[in-house]
């Protein structure tokens, strides 16, 4: 309560109105912000190490990913009395090492997880804030399309697409793409209702601002702290997804290294050689963790209530 | 030739009940460097007049009328993207709420700056300019640290400065003030009001300014329309209005101020009785007469305007009984 106590100070009467507070930038304020909030210091963090480790993954890897070598197949990791050095975490059934196609196998889920939330978190603004905004037919028309899309079940229409075109990585992409926007439409729409009431939209009308403009300059960066929930939680959702449909050999084909194919390869294996599935199953819960702790704390640190 | 001439404005609102009127044939025109202030209660439709000339209505209420006009142009015919032009350019608004008027996500330079380049092909730097200039003029110091601040940033006053200094960007003719010190304290009311009447000499605007106090009209308005229940019921120079108050209405509204040294302590100020009437169905008549203490028959009949003198006129047939009583 310290911030309203100035306001009136007995001494002096009304405060000085034009007497500005120290000014503050945008980005240091959040960064102030941010650096309070636990989950999304850790989500964060997690989600760094790996991106990087994906970036630098020619880098990072200690062999070839593609490399196979029968006479090393299913060499256990490091931490088994039977690992070596050589093959930090283990090889798979063809003697790749685990490690690389681990590292490039980042590259896939996080391509992945950017380009769907991409494409579907752009069908999915566009409808919920035209639906929100103009209302009356446009609204009855787009929510129409936007209870339709509810009503496909994502994995049996992702299944049966990819097996249409065929499983790939650029398929994968763009059927999950297509399927995801229906949180962001949702989502968008009820804020977009709200936000258009305001006086400030009100007040942009009246000074002539263009309807594509008072949509995408004055609301959308109102509603952006939502979306920003939405998008992580919809990139959390296609990578897993994404792991689903290779699980099933409908999604990444082999010899790429998607972690979900990782966890499909390994499966014949899991009671004898455990780590073939638990290192990527490992990997997939904590870059869906670090993601899902991420988005939480953008909400938190972004909400304009919490602005200070 | 009138700056703003409006004829016979009606605005109708669809209800499930049936159509609401919601303005019944408005007239009234404002000269350039003219301060028309139109007086009325909570839906009096006084704030739905302003948002016709602005073609800023909410879908669901339609707009008719006689004329409409701006510098000679008709606003009735044009098309959005015209309207669009004028809109923040010639004509200008300030809203009640300064507190949500502003866009929480820019500061308040981005905004003002943004007013001015809607309309116009200016640089940053100019804009940025006129943006001070602008700040300083409606009285807020450190106006070039102001411009980085965000609304939340700043108190009701300032901000409704802030609104200010946005409407007059891009140097309108027309400055529509719908109620601009509501909101306010009653302390920063009164230096909003002497700014917006300052303001209004300097730039040469017309205004008009929506309010439902009649203490703001009598201070700085030059014509004042009084409107009960959509129409308007009594217009006329304001000294005319306030020294001669010709509708029962507009007796009865001032009637309801406190004068200092003139009303005794103690002595119940006047009321209206009654309410508001229903505003949806068929409308005849005088919709004062159910509270009028003059009403006879004839005043559910078709209603008229009755000169006082060549620039007041009054919408009551009775006015001759109730001058004799008065």
């Amino acid at each position: 309560m310290s911030n309203i106590a100035p306001s009136i100070d007995p001494a002096t009467g009304p405060a000085q109105f034009d007497v500005a507070p120290a000014r503050r930038s945008p980005l240091s304020a959040f960064l102030r912000r941010a650096r309070r909030h636990g989950g999304l210091i850790i989500g964060a963090s997690v989600l760094l190490v790996i991106i990087v480790a994906a970036l630098a993954a020619p880098l990072l890897a200690p062999h070839d990913p593609y490399a196979q070598n029968l006479a090393q197949r299913l060499i256990p990791p490091i931490w088994h009395p039977k690992g070596t050095w050589e093959h930090v975490l283990g090889t798979d059934k063809l003697g790749r090492d685990y490690l690389s196609r681990l590292l490039y196998g980042a590259r896939i889920s996080l391509l992945i997880g950017v380009l769907t939330v991409a494409i579907s978190g752009v069908i999915g603004t566009v409808v919920g804030i035209c639906a929100g905004y103009f209302g009356g037919r446009v609204d009855a028309v787009l929510s129409y399309v936007i209870t339709t899309r509810l009503a496909l079940p994502v994995v049996l229409v992702a299944l049966a697409s990819a097996a249409l075109v065929g499983g790939s990585l650029e398929g994968v992409i763009i059927v999950l793409g297509l399927l995801l926007w229906d949180r962001f439409a949702v989502v968008t729409r009820s804020a977009t209702q709200q936000i258009a009431r305001t006086d400030y939209i009100a007040a942009a009308q009246a000074i002539g601002c263009s309807t594509p403009r008072i949509l995408f300059m004055e609301i959308l960066p109102n509603i952006l702290n939502a979306l920003i929930v939405v998008a992580t939680l919809e990139m959390a959702h296609a990578i897993l997804l994404e792991a689903a449909l290779s699980f099933l050999g409908l999604g990444v084909q082999p010899p790429l290294p998607s972690w979900g194919l990782m966890i499909a390869e390994g499966k014949q294996y899991m009671f004898f050689s455990a780590w073939v599935i638990g290192v990527p199953a490992t990997a997939l819960i904590f870059l869906v963790l670090a993601i899902n702790l991420v988005g939480d704390g953008l909400r938190d640190v972004t909400a304009p209530e919490n602005r200070t | 030739m009138a700056l703003l001439d409006v004829q016979d404005l009606v605005i109708d609102i669809p209800t499930p009940n049936g159509v609401l009127h919601a303005v019944s044939e408005v007239s009234f025109s404002v000269e350039r460097g003219e301060t028309l202030a139109i007086v009325g209660e909570s839906g009096s439709g006084k704030s739905l007049t302003s948002l016709a000339i602005m073609d800023l209505l909410p879908r669901v209420a339609k707009r008719r009328a006689a004329r409409l006009t701006f510098e000679g142009t008709d606003l009735l015919s044009m098309a959005e993207p015209q309207m669009r032009k004028l809109r923040g350019n010639r004509m200008a608004m300030i809203f009640q709420e300064p507190m949500t008027s502003l866009n929480p996500a820019y500061t308040i330079g981005n905004q003002l700056m943004e007013a001015l380049r809607c309309h116009e092909d200016v640089g940053a730097d100019k804009a940025r300019a006129r943006a001070i200039e602008l700040l300083e003029r409606v009285g807020i110091a450190g106006a070039e640290r102001r411009l980085l601040q965000y609304p939340h940033q700043l108190s009701g006053g300032l901000r409704q400065r802030v609104m200010i200094a946005m409407a007059l960007m891009c140097k309108p003719d027309l400055i529509i003030a719908d109620e601009p010190t509501t909101a306010l304290d009653v302390t920063i009311q009164a230096q909003i009001l002497r700014l917006l009447h300052d303001l209004k000499k300097e730039f040469g605007m017309a205004m008009i300014l929506i309010t439902h106090d009649l203490g703001v009209v009598a201070r700085v308005a030059d014509k004042v329309a009084v409107m009960y229940a959509g129409a308007i019921v009594e217009r006329g120079p304001a000294r005319a209005v306030f020294k001669a108050p010709s509708h029962p209405y507009t007796r009865g509204l001032l009637n309801c101020i406190p004068v200092p040294g003139r009303t005794a302590p103690g002595t119940p100020l006047g009321a209206i009785r009654g309410q508001l009437p229903n505003l949806i169905g068929r409308l005849e008549g005088c919709a004062f007469r159910d509270r009028c203490d003059f009403a006879t028959p004839e005043c559910a009949g078709q209603m008229r305007y009755i000169p006082i003198d060549a620039s007041h006129d009054v919408r009551c047939i009775r006015v001759e009984a109730q001058k004799a009583v008065a």
